[in-house]
């Protein structure tokens, strides 16, 4: 029995819910998307969503009405819309859910802000390896273009949409809004440098807005509801409700959909069950990866954007990794670091030539042959590349390595000096993989 | 156009695709796809293929073919077993799964079995991190795996080509 209202993960809490566009409509699917078509300017629908609050739901927190807003008045070419369901960071599987359970609440999305930003060509860049959410995004694609709710004179009001899935190949720098754009361009997935935004140029260097599917997942209700009834939850700077997607060291991890700002220590403690075995907390990344890691003493921070970020974090993804006392933070610095190098796009030396070295340093402490300068050489490298990339890729493979040391510098000091992992003796160095 | 290794279909599909995009460039991951499937993996005389497909230059797919993780440069077992080696996975056992499926296929990570059935690699972050330690073999994620799980997935890819623990439509915690 959820504690909270649910929004996104109403439908799909209903067992008999199959996701269909009948059971859809059956709860009153599509008609914020006709609703918007026929009664509501983009101008008006731009307001709306600026009025509610809404902040992307991918990992940046960027206002939605703001981006949308960017786009430009009459530019002489077509406008695009990317839905990002790429979701590849780490400890974060809502979008997933979204897709798999409730297709069209993210299609109906997918044509509100296509209306609002006046794009008539939306492609939904799907990661490659969600092959059932491809079939399950297709056919209800199928079943969308069938009942006329995409494709010419929707709705009989004259609005042409035509929405393309595409879907990508394996790589997590593909759901970085420009890296994502080179992709559906047929191209290696390098970030662009910004400015020109995608708003100005994007894909095909015309005017683009790319959003997460948890958020396009929102405005089929703030256009119902009303934005004032979407900002009255959660907190003034971040309005609405969030999935949060919870997963380590706890009894029930999984998705949970609740406003923003309850404490980290209900979304563990009561919300996902409580720490496996009961055994205590030792670190806690509150959003994805990229997110620089928490400790016990940060258990009664709100779980929003500016109470995160105010403790050296950030709310990011939303993917709540939580770990207790039998993991050691090396370890897990370490295979952090091994993530973000093999999914570096190689464009820029800090990040392609830094996260090896410094993945090659955190290897050697965990396998005992640590040496004292290690810690500060770890801080410097940091330091060369924070700041120092063409995206923020560079500012979230430190986030760990960073957090880690200022949280557990003695566990650092303990492996180089004791030549060991303390919690894990008979690990072997690894330089494979 | 003579092609070299794609079929009459495989051209068929990829030039189906063309329609969906204002550039011909953006087919060329579908069309990646669309030639793995068909071969099981992306060769080069495939990449040049593609390339007279789509008016691009032989290195313009190929430095698409080699940078996402999914295509094959070379031949894989027919059920290619990638198992997640990210830190929620990692920190509920993915690890002993890894060295089970080792010990079990008789290979090391990165090799396929000598009957061509199993390829073992290890993959980053598939987005099943509440239900770990998972998998993905071929088009489908097995998820909260254990060794016993483990074993009668392979059993049953081998005898009958599919599984019903194969997991999905997704969702966490499962609502009964």
């Amino acid at each position: 029995m959820p504690k909270y209202e649910l929004i996104l993960l109403k439908n799909m809490s209903n067992p008999k819910y199959t996701g269909s566009l009948e059971d859809y409509r059956a709860t009153g699917g599509y008609k914020s998307f006709e609703k918007v078509l026929k009664e509501i300017s983009p101008a008006g629908v731009i307001d709306i969503v600026k009025k509610s609050g809404l902040r992307g739901r991918g990992g940046a927190g960027f206002p939605t009405g703001l981006k949308w807003s960017f786009i430009p008045k009459d530019p002489p070419g077509p406008r695009y819309l990317c839905c990002n369901a790429d979701e590849s960071e780490p400890g974060t599987f809502k979008d997933r859910q979204l897709i798999e359970r409730d297709p069209h609440q993210m299609l109906e999305g997918i044509g509100i802000a296509c209306h609002a930003i006046g794009s008539h060509h939306a492609y939904i860049y799907i990661r490659g390896e969600f092959d059932r959410g491809a079939e399950i995004i297709q056919k209800a694609l199928d079943e969308a273009y069938a009942a006329k709710l995409f494709g010419k004179n929707i709705f009989g009001t004259g609005f042409d949409l035509e929405v393309v899935l595409h879907r990508g190949a394996g790589a997590y720098i593909c759901g970085e809004e420009t890296a994502l754009l080179e992709s559906i361009e047929g191209k290696r997935g390098k970030p662009r440098t910004k400015p020109p935004f995608p708003a100005i140029h994007g894909l095909y260097q015309e005017p683009t807005v790319v959003n997460n599917v948890e958020t396009l997942a929102n405005l089929p209700y703030i256009i119902k509801n009303g934005p004032e009834w979407y900002a009255a939850i959660g907190t003034p700077k971040s309005t609405g409700t969030r999935i949060f997607s919870v997963s380590g060291h706890v009894k029930r991890p999984g998705n949970y959909e609740v406003p923003m700002g309850i404490p980290l220590r209900e979304m563990i403690y009561d919300i996902a069950g409580g720490m496996r075995g009961d055994r205590p907390l030792k670190a806690v990344i509150p959003g994805g990866a990229s997110a620089p890691f928490l400790k016990p003493e940060h258990l009664d921070t709100p779980m929003d954007f500016e109470a995160i970020k105010e403790v050296g974090s950030m709310l990011g993804s939303g993917g709540v990794t939580v770990m207790d006392d039998s993991v050691c933070v090396v370890w897990a610095a370490m295979n952090l670091m091994s993530f973000f190098h093999h999914e570096s796009c190689g464009k820029c030396t800090p990040c392609r030539e830094g996260s090896a070295w410094i993945l090659q340093i955190l290897r050697r402490i965990e396998g005992g042959l640590g040496r004292p300068s290690d810690i500060d050489q770890l801080i410097m490298l940091c330091g060369r590349i924070e700041g120092k990339t063409v995206c923020a890729f560079g500012e979230a493979e430190v986030g760990p390595i960073l957090s880690t040391i200022k949280h557990f510098r003695d566990e650092y000091e303990r492996h180089i000096r004791e030549k060991h992992c303390p919690l894990r003796p008979n690990a072997k160095l690894v330089m494979a993989h | 156009m003579k092609l070299k290794v794609l079929s009459a279909s495989a051209k068929e599909k990829i030039e189906s695709e063309f329609p969906k995009y204002p550039d011909k460039r953006s087919v060329t991951l579908p069309a990646l796809r669309i030639a793995q499937e068909e071969l099981g993996y992306v060769s080069e005389p495939a990449m040049i293929d593609i390339a007279e497909l789509l008016d691009l230059t032989p290195v313009q797919v190929y430095e698409v073919a080699t940078f996402y993780s999914q295509y094959n440069l070379k031949p894989v077992g027919k059920y290619l077993i990638q198992v997640c080696k990210t830190l929620s996975c990692a920190l509920v056992g993915s690890e002993s799964i890894v060295d089970h499926l080792e010990t079990t296929l008789g290979i090391a990570v990165g090799e396929t079995t000598k009957d061509g059935f199993f390829t073992l690699m290890l993959v980053e972050c598939l987005a099943a991190c509440g239900s770990g330690p998972m998998m993905q073999i071929n088009n489908r994620y097995y998820e909260q795996l254990t060794s016993v799980r483990v074993g009668r997935i392979l059993e049953d890819l081998k005898t009958k080509g599919r599984s019903d623990l194969a997991t999905g439509p997704f969702m966490l915690p499962m609502i009964h």
